[in-house]
């Protein structure tokens, strides 16, 4: 049975991956071909022909203005997905359609509905507006994970790991040690952690990019709406620090890093992540430390997880393990999970 | 129980569920939406309580259940 939670929204690309070319990707275990069309739209279809299935992403099928090209036998089809050329014959078979997936594109994302397209509500795609605002400065990236999706929920619901995986970039010895909140609005989908450190090391990761050094405040607050996206709402400050009753919040800096969780196959996941900051905007230097720092971290946790997913496979099903008071928001993530596999299941189908 | 901890709440909805980690202890205490309070040692346990609201969930505030941590997943 699958893990894949459908008739949810995932984050399928970076805005900026998709220009005017053919581009491809696998989504929940669907080949899917993108590209943006001369009217600047993004557009989504099954990369398969529906002739003989050859990936209309792979050469030498091409983009021929807004139409694409099958480079097996000619088969042409429009940005909606129409068939409007058949080799050797002037009737189009009324199945020669490529069913066009929803899409929005917003926050500097590309979102897609995987599931019945008659239950994609756009307005259930979370937002994250610092992702594309003028205010933040960004940084982004994704690695491929080889292993399932549930694995990277569980590592990052859970931060106290920072303290050993990331010991030198992000972890101190506080984040394991100090109390976290846990919140759950299963009607809103969301799972909310709250870590807050009032005097903590200042690790290199935040040294070096505000420049403030020894003990600071670090609180760290996760938002994570299942299945896709995944919010840490990092505040670094001053010990003794404390936003103004009216939410300002001027002795602080502000880093946002935001994951999108997106499954590529049962075991296998894309880790999209982006740092986005509220302080020394535009400086190129900040940038790269974080980009290449960021990523280090990242890549920390592919290649522990890309093992865990290699013992897991390995063993039975429903095998033993341990959960204790800091897998309370990992726990509430999977119930969350749970409940979206369940519900698919029992949701009529719609004719 | 963690004054701090006690009065941050961080979303809105009014079908909430908290924990809170007991600080200095390693106990967790979870707060249904219907203001039920219980302390638990194993966060699987206590999930199984707030998730069976209403059941078992009249008891006096505060009520200790001590268990044995132990292995599991959460059904």
């Amino acid at each position: 049975m699958s893990s894949i939670p459908r008739d949810q929204w995932y984050v399928a690309a970076y805005s900026s991956e998709i220009g005017h070319e053919l581009f491809s990707r696998t989504i929940c275990g669907e080949p899917i071909l993108f590209w943006r069309t001369r009217s600047g739209r993004v557009t989504a279809v099954p990369d398969r022909c529906v002739h003989r299935r050859f990936p209309l992403s792979q050469a030498p099928s091409r983009l021929v203005d807004d139409q694409v090209v099958c480079g097996y036998h000619g088969f042409t089809y429009g940005a909606d997905g129409t068939c409007v050329f058949v080799p050797g014959q002037g009737r189009i078979p009324r199945t020669a359609r490529l069913l066009p997936y929803p899409l929005v594109e917003q926050d500097s994302l590309v979102w897609i509905f995987i599931g019945d397209r008659a239950r994609a509500d756009a307005s259930r795609i979370p937002r994250a507006p610092y992702l594309d605002s003028l205010d933040y400065t960004t940084v982004a990236g994704m690695e491929p994970l080889a292993a399932r999706f549930s694995l990277l929920v569980d590592n990052l619901l859970d931060l106290s790991h920072e303290t050993y995986l990331h010991g030198g970039y992000i972890g101190t010895p506080e984040v394991a040690a100090t109390a976290i909140m846990t919140e759950v609005d299963e009607e809103a989908g969301i799972v909310y952690v709250s870590r807050h450190m009032d005097d903590a090391e200042c690790p290199p990761f935040y040294a070096k990019s505000t420049g403030l050094q020894g003990r600071i405040a670090r609180w760290q607050d996760i938002e994570y709406t299942p299945p896709c996206l995944y919010k840490l709402h990092s505040r670094i400050a001053p010990v003794g620090s404390a936003p103004n009753p009216d939410g300002t919040d001027p002795d602080a800096f502000h880093v946002e890093v935001v994951y999108a969780i997106t499954p590529e196959t049962e075991h296998s996941t894309h880790d999209f992540w982006v740092v986005a900051r509220d302080f020394a905007l535009g400086d190129q230097e900040v940038s790269e430390f974080l980009a290449e720092n960021n990523r280090a971290v990242v890549l920390q946790d592919v290649e522990a997880l890309n093992v865990l997913e290699q013992v897991i496979s390995a063993e039975p099903e429903g095998y033993q393990e341990l959960s204790v008071n800091i897998d309370t928001g990992g726990l509430a993530a999977r119930r969350m999970l749970q409940r979206q596999l369940h519900s698919e299941q029992i949701a009529p189908a719609t004719p | 129980m963690n004054e701090v901890l006690a009065g941050r709440r961080m979303l809105p909805g009014d079908r909430v569920y908290r924990i809170l980690w007991v600080l200095g202890t390693d106990r967790l205490r979870a707060v249904c939406h219907c203001s039920a309070e219980r302390e638990f040692d194993d966060p699987v346990e206590l999930w199984g309580w707030l998730l069976a609201h209403p059941a078992g969930h009249d008891t006096p505030a505060v009520a200790p259940v001590p268990s044995p941590v132990r292995a599991g997943v959460l059904a």
